[in-house]
Parts: structure tokens; C-alpha cells; sequence
């Protein structure tokens, strides 16, 4: 895109942003009984990423999906539709998927956050990956981290007894049949459609 | 999305007091929904107050035999309670039809309720709407209204309230308690908590500002079979075009509520005392008042067809 489009620049934008942050914290300060560190602009944030102490200094709008991407350079968690409609931000928080697009930062002081790069990497890949590799569970492999990510803790989900929409007998054990996976991943979406691949991989590390 | 401040409340007090003397603060939990959307910015606080230290994720034994849910608790930790799969199934069904695996883990119960609706009009911030801008007008009345209300709207707003899990709170007669800023307790039954949209549609609960839900309470159980049927453009994932929560007694009586139709759980004594009737009678009860559009009329028939498939599925 050229430039001539561009009256405002980027820069600018930014310069008008710190600005308005700069101003936010006078006008709550009116009539507040707001403490006095909560009205910082930039918060410090500890966050353990995937078993080291990281220390990170966030506008509090920074997504934990930005601080991992942007602040710590952990690019395998990739940003799709940034509102929580697509999972290729899942991660693992606490032994829990979530979408990292749509929680914040500041919000997960003292977590533990798994991303792929802390599932495995080449050379010693965590089972998921190497299924999804043996099954071809991608193509173009944009969505590929969030969907292992997701089926690394779905799994551990069916372990704990949590139910799905298609779980017939509540009572019972729950399963990792191929539509309790394909209904316990319709928060990660595949444009590419390699929905049959992904599931067998899930499945095969299932044990199912 | 507009920059704003942050902090940990510490009690449930302070936090009520903060949101409420502070014009722009607003409580923050899962997030899942309030973040999406500050960064449309159709939700623009100027100062968080995250409730996540408040001790409020247990779910406890009540005095009367049933059970207190702590406002912080997910939508997955409640729906996989061992108590709640055997003796309120119904919420178990409705949580797991809603959203993703990723987003229950995230959502709580008291986030859940508070909700705001998807109707398109709402998020579109090109067009007018009177719940997000009050007096711009309302972009959904003559424009595509296939997903909207047809019970319970008015000539403000056609806009549902969203969720499942509330459509299940409604038919166990669950009750919604808060803390008022100045420290008292409030109980509010579920079917007093969302409102009707009359004039103030931005006014879409019972809350007073800066009122915090602090749990939400299941009367001791009452058997039948706990039913949830949704009906949607795909099978997973999607808000409901339709859905009916059900509870039904083994001589055909119980209760029912319909989701996806209007700006609350549509529950009415008239359309519960009918259900030995059947589907038909239900539904000329529960929809007596509708007024639909062109786009969205189909919903009643299809409310009526899904209560049928859930009384055959309770007979089964």
C-alpha cells in the first residue's frame, strides 16, 4: 500500500495513543478511591512461559497473545481473527486451553503458560506434534499450533471427566471417539479443511 | 481499543465500591466477551476491575440441599461437577452447547449471565442501535432480523440475550446472589435478573451499578429428565437460532424455557402447567405475545418442533 493513502502515519497514531494513555489515569483520578498503583499506565507482569520466569512491563491492553508474539518473541502462537472465533492463539494456562487473543496480559501474573514451543521442537517432539506430522494434520500449517496446542489439553479434559455436547451418558466414562474430538475442537478452525488428518493424529495420541 | 487501567480487587466490597464511584470502570473475570468487545470498542471502560482473587471459584453444599456456585467458577468446572452432571444435567447440556472448549475454560458463571447479545446491528458500530448508542435507533427493526427476538422486544430493540447457560439457571429456578457497594447482600431469582428492552434496552439487568454477582444458587434438585435442545446453522460452536431447556416429570408436567427468541430465558407458568398438553399448546402459550418480523417468524414453529423432539425425547 503506498503511502499517499496514508495522511496519518503510524507513527503519528502511536504518538496520539501514548498520549491519550498518558491522560487516562487524571481523568479516574477525580473522584476515586482507586489505589494509586492501579492507575499506572504500565503494569509489571511476571509470567512463567513454558518454566521460565519471564518479567514483562505491559500497557494493560497488551493480550497475553501480543505479549508472547510481541513482547517475547514467541511466534509459534499465531494471531487469526484476534476475537476468539478461530483458536489458532490457543495456549495452555495452567494446565488449561485457552484463547490467548482474548485475555489479557495483566490478568495471568504468576501462570504457567505452555505454548508450542514449550510442547516440544525438532528433534524431541511432543507426541501431538510428531501425530500430526505422521497424519499430515495441516496444510498450509497456520492453525497448526493452536490445534495441537487445544488437543494436547482436550485430551487431558476427557481425562479429568469434563462432558461435551455429545457425550451421550453423563454417567459415564467420557471418550475420545472421533465425534467426541471433532465436537471437543470446533474452537479451532482449519481453512485449509485437513479436519479428517487432525483427527486421526488426536486420535492416535488418544490411544483410541 | 481504548487504553484503561487495571487492578486486582481484593474483596468484593471494594470492588463493588470502585465500579462503583468510578463513571468508566467496569469488573473484569473470563474477559471472553468484554475484551472482544473493547477492541471494537463497543465497550470503551476506562479503568478494569478484575475479580479473580475474590475467592469466588468453589462450588458448595447449600443448607437446603442444593448448591452454591461461586460467580468465578468456568462454565467447564461447572458443567464437569459431579453434582451438577447427576442432579441439575440440564445445566451440564445447555454450558456444553454454548461456545468452545477454549472459551468455557475461560467464561464464568457470572460473566455468563452478563453476556450482551450478538445481534449484528449491535457490533456493526457504522449502524445505529439504541443498546449500544441510546436514541440512534434501532438498525435491526427493518433490516435482517433472521437471528433476532420475536417475544419480549419492542420498537427500541429486537436483540436476544445470547447464552444457554441462563436458559438452564431459568427452568432450576436458580437464584442470583450479588453484593451492593455498600456492602449488603442481594438475592435476585433468575427470572427477575435479565430485563425486558422497553425503552432503555442499554438496561439489560436487574444490577445496579457497580453490583457484583457473587454466586449463583441451585435449589435442591427436583428429578425428571434434564433436556437441553439447541438448533443452529452448524453443529457446534454457534449461537442458538432456537433452544428449549427442559425439565420433565415422568406424568408429563415440568418446566420449560425457550433461549434464542427473546431478551431473557422465555419461562412462563402458563406454558409450564401446559406441557401435558404437548409442543402445540406450549408454544401458543409461551408465544402469545409475539410479535416477529418477516425474517425471524420461523422461530416460533421451530420452538415448537424442538419442544417436540425434547417431551419424545423425555418419554423415551
Amino acid at each position: 500500500m503506498s503511502d499517499r493513502f496514508l495522511p496519518i502515519r503510524r507513527r503519528d497514531l502511536l504518538a496520539s495513543s501514548a498520549a491519550s494513555l498518558a491522560l487516562a489515569p487524571i481523568s479516574l483520578a477525580k473522584g476515586a478511591n482507586i489505589a494509586a498503583d492501579a492507575l499506572s499506565v504500565v503494569k509489571p507482569v511476571n509470567l512463567k512461559i513454558n518454566g521460565a520466569d519471564r518479567l514483562l512491563t505491559l500497557d494493560p491492553r497488551t493480550t497475553l497473545l501480543d505479549a508472547l508474539r510481541e513482547h517475547l518473541k514467541l511466534t509459534g502462537t499465531k494471531k487469526g481473527c484476534d476475537h476468539g472465533q478461530c483458536g489458532a492463539c490457543t495456549v495452555i494456562v495452567n494446565g488449561q486451553r485457552i484463547n490467548s487473543c482474548l485475555t489479557l496480559a495483566v490478568q495471568h501474573a504468576g501462570d504457567e503458560v505452555t505454548t508450542i514451543e514449550g510442547l516440544g521442537a525438532p528433534g524431541k517432539l511432543h507426541a501431538m506434534q510428531a501425530a500430526f506430522v505422521e497424519h499430515d494434520g495441516y496444510q498450509c500449517g497456520y492453525c497448526t499450533p493452536g490445534q495441537i496446542c487445544s488437543a494436547v489439553a482436550m485430551l487431558g479434559e476427557i481425562a479429568r471427566g469434563v462432558p461435551s455436547h455429545v457425550s451421550d451418558d453423563l454417567g459415564k466414562k467420557m471418550t475420545s471417539s472421533n465425534p467426541e474430538i471433532r465436537e471437543r475442537m470446533s474452537g479451532n478452525i482449519c481453512r485449509c479443511g485437513a479436519y479428517s488428518n487432525i483427527a486421526e493424529a488426536i486420535s492416535q495420541v488418544a490411544g483410541a | 481499543m481504548r487504553s484503561f487501567t487495571y487492578e486486582r480487587a481484593k474483596t468484593p466490597q471494594h470492588a463493588a465500591a470502585v465500579v462503583a464511584a468510578n463513571h468508566g470502570a467496569k469488573f473484569i473475570a473470563g474477559g471472553t466477551n468484554l475484551l472482544d468487545l473493547m477492541k471494537l470498542e463497543i465497550e470503551t471502560p476506562t479503568h478494569l476491575v478484575d475479580v479473580q482473587d475474590l475467592d469466588l471459584a468453589r462450588i458448595e453444599d447449600t443448607s437446603e440441599g442444593g448448591l452454591r456456585v461461586g460467580a468465578f467458577v468456568s462454565n467447564t468446572a461447572l458443567s464437569a461437577h459431579p453434582l451438577v452432571m447427576r442432579d441439575y444435567a440440564v445445566l451440564t447440556r445447555a454450558i456444553q452447547a454454548g461456545a468452545s472448549g477454549q472459551l468455557r475454560n475461560k467464561a464464568t458463571t457470572g460473566g455468563n449471565l452478563l453476556q450482551r447479545t450478538r445481534c449484528p446491528y449491535f457490533y456493526d458500530t457504522n449502524m445505529p442501535c439504541n443498546k449500544r448508542s441510546p436514541g440512534s435507533g434501532c438498525g435491526a427493526i427493518g433490516g435482517f432480523s433472521r437471528q433476532l427476538g420475536v417475544i419480549g422486544v419492542s420498537d427500541m430493540c429486537i436483540a436476544t440475550y445470547p447464552g444457554d447457560m441462563a436458559n438452564a439457571l431459568s427452568v432450576l429456578d436458580a437464584v442470583v446472589e450479588t453484593i451492593k457497594p455498600d456492602g449488603t447482600a442481594r438475592a435476585i431469582p433468575i427470572g427477575d435478573f435479565h430485563r425486558l428492552w422497553g425503552d432503555t434496552p442499554q438496561n439489560e439487568t436487574a444490577l445496579q451499578r457497580g453490583e457484583l454477582i457473587t454466586a449463583v444458587v441451585l435449589p435442591k434438585p427436583v428429578g425428571g429428565k434434564h433436556i437441553y435442545r439447541k438448533v443452529r446453522d452448524r453443529a457446534s460452536y454457534a449461537f442458538a437460532l432456537v433452544s428449549v431447556a427442559a425439565i420433565i416429570m415422568p406424568d408429563g408436567s415440568g418446566r420449560v424455557a425457550f433461549g434464542g427468541v427473546a431478551p431473557k430465558p422465555w419461562r412462563s407458568e402458563e406454558a409450564d402447567a401446559a406441557l401435558p398438553q404437548g409442543a402445540g399448546t406450549v408454544a401458543a402459550k409461551a408465544f402469545a405475545s409475539a410479535t416477529p418480523r418477516d425474517d425471524n417468524r420461523f422461530k416460533i414453529a421451530l420452538a415448537e418442533r424442538t419442544l417436540a423432539g425434547v417431551i419424545a425425547e423425555a418419554r423415551s
